[in-house]
């Protein structure tokens, strides 16, 4: 038996290591063929090799190699908050979170997205995900950790949001900054038709995060979303979507937690004028049900928010919370804030936000947070 | 059994489109500009929309989802590349869900590999000479030999798609060259009183354009490329459009209107805004008509500034 497995593992090296000799080799230029259309000038001499360095490998290797890189950004998110808040809430002054992201194409079919956030806790995978753009039947697959197409703000990292806080509802409800996320698999496809966008997505998670406990393998938890979306004018459009999530509740075995939501969303950006102006009005609605083991909670929240773009560099908005915890004794949590955001240029942010919250139990407490957004690396696209 | 077959349709997803079906092609085009030419050279053989409207600053287009089924339709995606839609096009590319136009695909064109550009970034970058574009600029397609160019482009990859209509392609593209070097010489001679004429821009839209027909552009409304107007630079351009006797200062239709003729007012200098795209006025129907427009425009401007 023994020397069965040695006889594999001499076998093996000798087939791998031709690979493993190649990979180290530096990669071939490509020269041009002495056919190939006008004379180009001779190729530049090879540049003489780093002292001590191998082959090209380990990271010392010719400057080609580094075409390949994938597009990389580090955005800061430094929190601050004035203000009682008796039980917690924001830090005084916070590094919050360090966004590193690292996104390229793998191959022929497929590209590759990776989001480390490194935060006061530790360092975890945001998002880490592969996309198939083009199988067939219209599909879109994405497999890898994701953040849940469950309504909108769940989608949004910290650094795309319009407040320096999430609405009461994704705290209470939907999992708060971590969200519903989770390793899995989505697909979603496009129905073409004439009147209106439509896209239907599918997801399965592993279902353990911060809303479904999932303890077993077959614990899954499944996500669908529809996303309707419809041009009014060449500058105003309508957004609406329709949500839902199910998985383990964690409180019993075959006991489960269910999340429905709706969202809606109103642009307008004129396009003259799109750099100093827009609005955008969004509202989501979240009913949530627990079952325990003797009963089932049932809990719903909102929030309804609007954003407007005054001058080039100056945002405002408002927004308000409306939220019961998913199980809680009664009564809603509710908040108002006030925004106000000045962009120095598209790769900083400055906000500052002032928040009133109601608890359902104890007394209310006004704060005022203020963010600085710092961004730097490769150009990312613009959030819809 | 059914498997194999949901395998083999995957792999044939993962390997491509087939072959296309003859009739016409759907062309999509990032901007209007490329549309036009696309037009021009493709006629009643390609179907074409613009993504982008003309008098919208390109750099901020929104990802809007009714684009996402526009290029999920598309047999040939033109774009003008150098980083102008790097803010919008990707993700909308990523989610067509169509294999022919993603980067590297049979349907996949971008316009700038032929093209001049013009200041290309040499030594060290940062962002401190603010929004910069590291492959030069983009705002190439002002210079009619960039649009012959593109215009080649174009006949090529169409005659690739669609090697039947090849010879139509080429007979549609040499009208298309003739024309426009008619039109050239028409711009040259309403232009050559006024070369080395001095300007002043909003943004650095039109090197190509300015270095064509010989303007001379002195300098920017903006203190830095996407940076606004702020108050210390604008005192120092009117001291040198006084200093240098600017009499024209060129905006594009997507910038706000107060520093520029607040400068105007200060300095006598006549603000002109001049179209950057086909569409930017309803009577730029076409490639052409844009720079018939634009050449009209400039020489007006500089008559009534009381040039020479």
């Amino acid at each position: 038996m023994r020397r069965l497995i040695h006889v594999f593992v001499a076998v093996s090296l000798a087939v791998v290591s031709p690979v493993l000799a190649r990979a180290q080799e530096p990669a071939p230029s490509p020269s041009p063929s002495p056919a190939a259309g006008p004379a180009l000038p001779p190729p530049p001499a090879p540049a003489p090799e780093p002292p001590g360095g191998s082959s090209g490998s380990g990271g010392v290797g010719p400057a080609s190699s580094k075409v390949f890189n994938p597009d990389m950004a580090v955005i800061g998110d430094f929190v601050g908050a004035i203000g009682k808040s008796p039980g917690g809430g924001e830090p005084s002054l916070e590094m919050h979170e360090v966004e590193a992201s690292f996104q390229a194409i793998v191959d022929p079919y497929a590209r590759a997205d990776f989001f480390l956030a490194f935060n006061p806790e530790g360092v975890e995978i945001e998002e880490a995900f592969i996309t198939f753009p083009t199988l067939p039947g219209g599909l879109l697959m994405k497999v890898g950790k994701l953040r849940a197409a469950f309504g909108k703000v769940n989608t949004l990292h910290n650094h795309t949001l319009p407040w320096t806080d999430r609405p009461l509802m994704i705290q209470n409800l939907v999992g708060g900054e971590e969200g519903l996320g989770d390793a899995g698999i989505s697909l979603s496809r496009l129905f073409p038709n004439r009147y209106v966008f439509l896209e239907a997505t599918g997801e399965v998670y592993r279902g353990q995060n911060e809303v479904f406990k999932g303890e077993d393998r077959g614990d899954l938890a499944y996500l669908g979303r529809l996303r309707a979306y419809r041009d009014l004018t060449e500058s105003s459009n309508l957004d609406l979507g329709g949500s839902f999530a199910s998985g383990a509740s964690g409180e019993g075995p075959g006991l489960k937690r269910l999340l429905i939501g709706v969202d809606a969303t109103f642009r307008y950006r004129p396009l003259r004028r799109a750099i100093y102006r827009r609005f955008l009005a969004r509202t989501e609605l979240v009913w949530s049900r627990m079952e325990g083991q003797d009963r089932k909670h049932d809990a719903f929240g909102m929030y309804a928010s609007a954003e407007y773009q005054f001058a080039r560099r100056w945002f405002t908005g408002v927004r308000y919370d409306r939220s019961r915890q998913a199980v809680a004794p009664s009564g809603s949590d509710t908040g108002t804030s006030l925004t106000l955001t000045y962009w120095p240029s598209e790769f900083s942010q400055i906000r500052g936000q002032y928040r009133r919250t109601g608890p359902a139990a104890g007394e209310a407490r006004n704060e005022v947070l203020f963010q600085f957004l710092f961004s730097i690396g490769a150009h990312g696209a613009h959030v819809f | 059994m059914r498997l194999c077959t949901l395998f083999a349709l995957a792999t044939l997803g993962l390997m491509g489109a087939g072959p296309l079906e003859a009739g016409v092609l759907n062309v999509v085009a990032t901007t209007e500009d490329l549309a036009s030419i696309a037009r021009e050279v493709g006629g009643d053989k390609v179907q074409v929309t613009a993504l982008a409207r003309g008098y919208q600053d390109p750099h901020f287009v929104e990802a809007k989802p009714s684009f996402i089924f526009t290029l999920n339709k598309a047999d040939l995606l033109i774009l003008v590349g150098k980083d102008l839609e790097i803010g919008w096009l990707p993700p909308l590319i990523t989610q067509s869900r169509n294999s022919k136009i993603q980067r590297g695909g049979t349907g996949y064109l971008d316009a700038s590999q032929t093209a001049n550009i013009l200041e290309i970034p040499q030594g060290e970058i940062t962002r401190a000479m603010g929004d910069v574009h590291p492959q030069g600029n983009p705002h190439y397609w002002l210079d009619p030999g960039n649009g012959r160019r593109i215009a080649q482009a174009v006949q090529q990859k169409l005659g690739a798609m669609s090697p039947a209509d090849a010879a139509y392609f080429s007979s549609r593209y040499a009208d298309f060259d003739r024309r426009l070097a008619q039109a050239e010489e028409r711009w040259d001679a309403t232009l050559a009183p006024y070369k080395g004429t001095k300007i002043v821009t909003y943004h650095r839209s039109w090197p190509n354009l300015c270095e064509r027909f010989g303007l001379d552009v002195v300098g920017y409304v903006e203190p830095k490329p996407g940076i606004p107007p702020s108050p210390a630079h604008t005192i120092a351009l009117q001291a040198e459009i006084k200093r240098l006797g600017v009499r024209v200062i060129l905006v594009e239709p997507y910038f706000d209107l107060k520093t520029p003729n607040a400068i105007g007012r200060e300095t006598g200098a006549k603000v002109v805004v001049l179209a950057p795209s086909v569409g930017a006025e309803k009577e730029i129907t076409d490639y052409i008509k844009l720079f018939d427009y634009d050449v009209n425009l400039v020489v007006s401007a500089i008559k009534q500034a009381g040039g020479k």
